[in-house]
């Protein structure tokens, strides 16, 4: 059977390039990377390449680079990090209502262990925060600004330099969860005033369990991960050699190629959603409509009368991986509360799937795609008590 | 998450539909809860489930245990029917994970209102 995925937001395969550039990594150059000798000197020299490719990638420098496990790593260290480390300078934090649950969590924790005081910014009907709203949400007592430069369910691309401007401006330190950013969307933390920024290999072609923490030279953050003196004495764990060698690699390969990708992605994306739009009635194609200002491979829709979740496995059925925008698999059965806060009504909501393209797919893929997608929904469609209404029978509330 | 019994029924849906002028009709959830299971069943005059059909808006669990219910009433007698209890649902479904299990009891429920509008018709 034909399989395509098309769920390129929850993470990528290892381009072979980024291999090849690992496995050297993993039986030759095995050093410690802390050690003195010479075993462990070829593996801190490749981790610091690899640091000197990511400082690069988002114009910082190498000594404000952290290897981490991970985003959802990056996240509680910035967070939990520069809130512990400034307790004296006030209790507050503003974020938006469409973060990750790495910056939700990570900031709820504050909330019930420390009483810290949290400001939810909203997010316009496309997923947008707004700037005046931030402006009026700060107090003396604001410590950080958390706001994700692009979000992972329906694409949106936030001002991200716009909210660093105000930040810096205001002596309060900004944080952005780039996870989903970082290769699509052009970084530059001087000019963005960005002080602390998370990314994860994986999610641009770079191996799992391996991310960064950027840390803006002279922002106290307190150490996180307790241990021996690695990363500066700031983040003990002995280095993940092949990882980040992996994550240097690919994180040069994402940004030399941004726009070539963006442009590839697009296509695929843009022709993905006419073509549905065209063929399939009562959808709802969330977040930014404005093309530029949401991530080059997503494509969010809501189909009106059926569940997210059913839509999803017929998908699967078919050899097509996506993701379902309703948390139906949690036991509340949540729909998800970023769709929620861009005003999809929460019926719709249920029947949300994201689809996220990347670099191996193809026009094909879109094409068998849209087809699949047709029929699934018409036969999903045919099965609920809610189609009804539009089919012209009765419709018993 | 699903096992291939709930996977092939859920592929396969069983008694899809709406039966006109049914003898009992059932609905229950509701779309902001992402489950609504509407149930009609065709009963004759001696309270024998002739037939049975479902429509429902939710996840596969919810497809699944609303073509295995449907399947588990048709040709009992309505007293039978109204014994039918979700446990019995989920176990000729060889099991759902946990925060599955209130599918099945929208199934029970569902039959249960189609049945007791047909008594209240009658």
């Amino acid at each position: 059977m034909r399989r395509i995925y098309l769920d390129h937001s929850a993470t990528t395969g290892v381009r072979k390039e980024v291999l090849d550039e690992m496995l050297p990594y993993f039986s030759e150059v095995y050093g410690n990377g802390s050690s003195q000798h010479s075993f462990g000197r070829d593996a801190m020299k490749a981790i610091d390449e690899a640091r000197r490719k990511v400082a690069k990638a988002i114009n910082a420098k190498p000594n404000e680079i952290y290897f981490t496990s991970g985003g959802t790593e990056s996240d509680n260290w910035a967070i939990k990090g520069a809130i512990y480390a400034n307790l004296e300078r006030g209790k507050h934090i503003i974020t938006s209502a469409i973060e990750h649950p790495a910056v939700m969590d990570s900031i709820k924790f504050l909330e019930k262990e420390l009483g810290i005081e949290v400001t939810y910014l909203k997010v316009d009907g496309e997923g947008i925060i707004s700037l005046e709203e931030l402006e009026r949400a700060i107090r003396p007592d604001t410590v950080l600004i958390s706001v994700m430069a692009a979000n992972n369910e329906m694409g949106a691309i936030e001002p991200i330099e716009e909210i660093g401007r105000i930040a810096r401006a205001r002596g309060i330190y900004f944080h952005t969860d780039a996870v989903q950013a970082i290769g699509a969307v052009d970084i530059d933390v001087e000019k963005m005033n960005i002080d602390m920024l998370s990314l994860s290999a994986h999610k641009f072609y770079g191996p799992k369990g391996v991310g960064v923490l950027y840390r803006r030279n002279g922002i106290r953050v307190k150490k996180f991960m307790n241990g021996g003196e690695q990363e500066r004495n700031q983040r003990a764990s002995t280095l993940n050699t092949s990882g980040i060698v992996g994550l240097g690699k690919a994180i040069e390969l994402a940004s030399e190629n941004i726009d070539k990708n963006n442009e590839y992605l697009a296509s695929l994306r843009d022709s993905f959603v006419e073509k549905l739009i065209s063929r399939v009635d009562n959808i709802r194609f969330n977040g930014p409509k404005d093309m530029t200002k949401r991530l080059a491979n997503n494509a969010n829709f809501s189909f009106e009368f059926i569940e997210g979740e059913s839509l999803l496995l017929r998908l699967d059925l078919d050899g097509i991986a996506v993701s379902s925008g309703s948390a139906c698999s949690s036991a509340a059965l949540e729909a998800s509360y970023v769709l929620l806060a861009t005003g999809v009504p929460i019926d719709i909501a249920h029947g949300s799937i994201r689809f996220s393209f990347g670099l191996e797919n193809t026009m094909e893929d879109v094409d068998y795609t849209v087809d699949k997608v047709e029929k699934i929904v018409g036969d999903l469609r045919a099965m609920s008590p809610l189609f009804k209404r539009i089919d012209g029978g009765e419709f018993n509330v | 998450m699903y096992n291939d019994k709930v996977m092939a029924q859920f592929a396969n849906p069983k008694n899809v539909g709406y039966i006109e002028n049914a003898s009992g009709y059932g609905k229950v959830g509701n779309a902001s809860c992402g489950d609504i299971m509407e149930i009609s069943l065709d009963i004759d005059a001696n309270g024998i489930i002739r037939d049975a059909k479902f429509r429902t808006f939710g996840c596969a669990a919810a497809i699944a245990t609303s073509s295995m219910a449907t399947e588990m009433v048709k040709g009992k007698s309505v007293e039978d029917a109204l014994k039918l209890k979700n446990a019995d649902v989920v176990e000729a479904l060889e099991g759902l994970p946990p925060q599955k299990i209130h599918c099945s009891v929208l199934a029970e429920e569902a039959i249960k209102e189609a049945i007791n509008d047909y008594l209240s018709k009658k």
